[in-house]
């Protein structure tokens, strides 16, 4: 059995979420193999080479796998799969964007966001928004599986050499063109790969009062993050969504601030180590997750909580 | 140029489910079904399509048990033209519902479909994709906005840390993401009106199709309960819980 995880990266360095990915690999008990398809991904493909547990690293170079487009890469996929047992890639927009065109073409099953890893043909995936665990099986004979990140360790990014080899690029599909990308630039850590995360919800009562949070992600050098209701309000943009129809996340602290805490937004942050809920309904829903409560008003709290890290 | 939208009959998403007893699913009896809140904003944005003139037909599509007739009554209300059932009690998988709507396509020649990028159940998130591959069409996923113009669909994409945009040659699927549209309110005349409208049922048998599954569920559990914390009393205990208990910071 060897299993073939697609690398998210952006041709100069991996995605994190490419190490989650390859601890599931390793998982489904055999060996690793990483695809890089990219343009010019010659340091993406060298930090593959490095990661724990990877035996072999496949390259595909081509202009037209740049940016990832799903045609592209996942006819590259297809074109190597043979072989290969399980096929895996990040439950990212990047992996669910291309896995389950490998899955159809291959014509077997896709197993989504998986959390854990029961065989090597039994998995455990969170459905109505984590409100059930279903366990699967899969008869396929490929299992092609997206994996969530939150559910798995990150392998060791250095302590590997795995062999590099070159595979040749399929043609451009032609039918898709990249015309632009607008990314949010932001000092502060990825909120999917921060250790701590500052939340506003509907209780931050403006846009403009987010601004009262930015202190305190500073002084703890966190990610900033919103449920949807604030990003429903129009305060912040969508990409700092956590919820169901968001990210998933699971930072070390999680500290929610006037976030009543709705299912959809406890989806995404539940399997938080430690969660720190501020609001001024004591029966707000989030105290029920909450390892630590403080009832009373934000933008006196907040704040004081500044002060008191010093 | 015609439009196809697939849509899915759902437990209504304000519905908390309860896993069954006996861990064999959740207990869908006697709760209310709903469209899929995904498909709705696909139906939204096919139906805009139409007033604006750039679409001849909306065709709403859904694959399931009888019951699905009415999910697809609603999307005739919201402004689809006429609808289809492929009806089967069989349990569908992402890849035999891909597999119906593309023969479903090649009989209806759509130069566009919008999905919605998750159904809110088994939130598999594959269908569109799926169908793309199966019909070798380019795909546009996770959709904030779509422009159909001279033969091509432009779409912007929302992807992790910000936005991307495509521009597709058609025939081409689009999948939807929260932010596309706000579905309109469905209005009385317009339910009524929608009772007019053709619905032809059709079985995957007649479009050749194995629906097996390829999947076998053998459990379905409840996620482990986090329990309550505390209410701390200020400011200062917290910070010092942090530190010393949970350890955190």
């Amino acid at each position: 059995m060897v299993a073939l995880v697609i690398a998210e990266h952006d041709n100069a360095s991996l995605k994190g979420s490419t190490l989650h990915t390859v601890t599931a690999a390793a998982q489904c008990g055999g060996d690793v193999h990483v695809l890089v398809a990219g343009s010019n991904a010659g340091a993406a493909v060298a930090a593959a080479a490095q990661i724990a547990g990877v035996s072999k690293v496949i390259v595909a170079d081509a202009p037209y796998f740049a940016e990832g487009l799903a045609e592209n890469v996942a006819e590259q996929v297809l074109a190597i799969a043979g072989g290969y047992s399980h096929i895996l890639a990040p439950a990212t927009a990047y992996g669910k964007n291309i896995l389950p065109r490998v899955a159809a073409k291959l014509d077997v099953a896709q197993i989504s966001e998986i959390t854990k890893v029961e065989s090597a043909d039994t998995f455990e995936r969170p459905i109505y928004a984590g409100n059930a665990i279903a366990t699967v099986q899969s008869t396929d004979a490929v299992k092609v599986i997206t994996v969530r990140a939150t559910g798995f360790d990150a392998a060791a990014a250095t302590g590997g050499s795995a062999a590099t080899e070159t595979a040749a690029a399929v043609a451009d599909n032609g039918k898709s063109a990249f015309v632009g990308r607008e990314v949010a630039k932001s000092d502060r850590p990825e909120l999917t790969a921060a250790k701590i995360i500052v939340s506003g919800g509907r209780g931050m009562g403006s846009g403009e009062a987010f601004k009262i949070l930015e202190p305190l992600a500073d002084k703890l050098n966190a990610a900033m993050g919103a449920s949807r209701a604030a990003v429903d309000a129009g305060y912040v943009p969508n990409d700092w969504q956590v919820g169901q129809t968001g990210k998933i996340v699971a930072p070390n602290l999680y500290v929610a601030v006037g976030i009543s805490g709705a299912i959809q937004h406890l989806a995404g942050m539940k399997d938080s180590k430690t969660i720190v809920a501020i609001n001024k309904d004591p029966e707000a829903p989030i105290f029920s997750v909450a390892d630590y409560g403080i009832v009373g008003d934000l933008f006196e709290i907040v704040p004081q909580l500044v002060a008191e890290l010093g | 140029m015609k439009v196809l939208v697939p849509v899915k009959r759902v437990v209504d998403y304000n519905v908390k489910v309860r896993v069954k007893s006996d861990g064999t699913g959740v207990d869908i009896a006697n709760v209310k079904m709903s469209m899929n809140p995904f498909d709705e904003i696909a139906l939204e944005e096919a139906t805009r399509l139409k007033e604006a003139g750039k679409v001849t037909e909306v065709v709403a599509v859904s694959c399931g048990v009888t019951q699905c007739q009415e999910t697809l009554r609603t999307g005739m209300a919201i402004g689809a033209d006429r609808g289809i059932l492929v009806e089967t009690s069989a349990e569908l998988e992402p890849l035999a519902v891909a597999k119906l709507l593309k023969a479903l396509a090649d009989k209806e020649q759509p130069q566009l479909i919008i999905l919605g990028k998750q159904a809110i159940d088994d939130d598999s998130n594959q269908t569109g994709q799926m169908l793309a591959a199966l019909l070798g069409w380019p795909q546009a996923t996770f959709a904030s906005k779509v422009v159909l113009e001279d033969g091509k669909v432009t779409v912007t994409r929302e992807v992790d840390g910000g936005l991307e945009t495509l521009a597709l040659t058609l025939p081409a699927i689009v999948t939807t993401d929260l932010r596309l549209n706000e579905p309109r309110y469905v209005t009385l005349p317009n339910i009524m009106k929608a009772k007019k409208k053709p619905l032809d049922v059709t079985k995957p048998e007649d479009l050749g199709v194995d629906v097996t599954p390829r999947l076998k569920t053998l459990k379905v559990a409840e996620p482990a309960k986090r329990s309550a914390g505390i209410t701390v009393p200020d400011v200062a205990t917290l910070v010092a819980k942090l530190r010393t208990e949970a350890k955190v910071i």
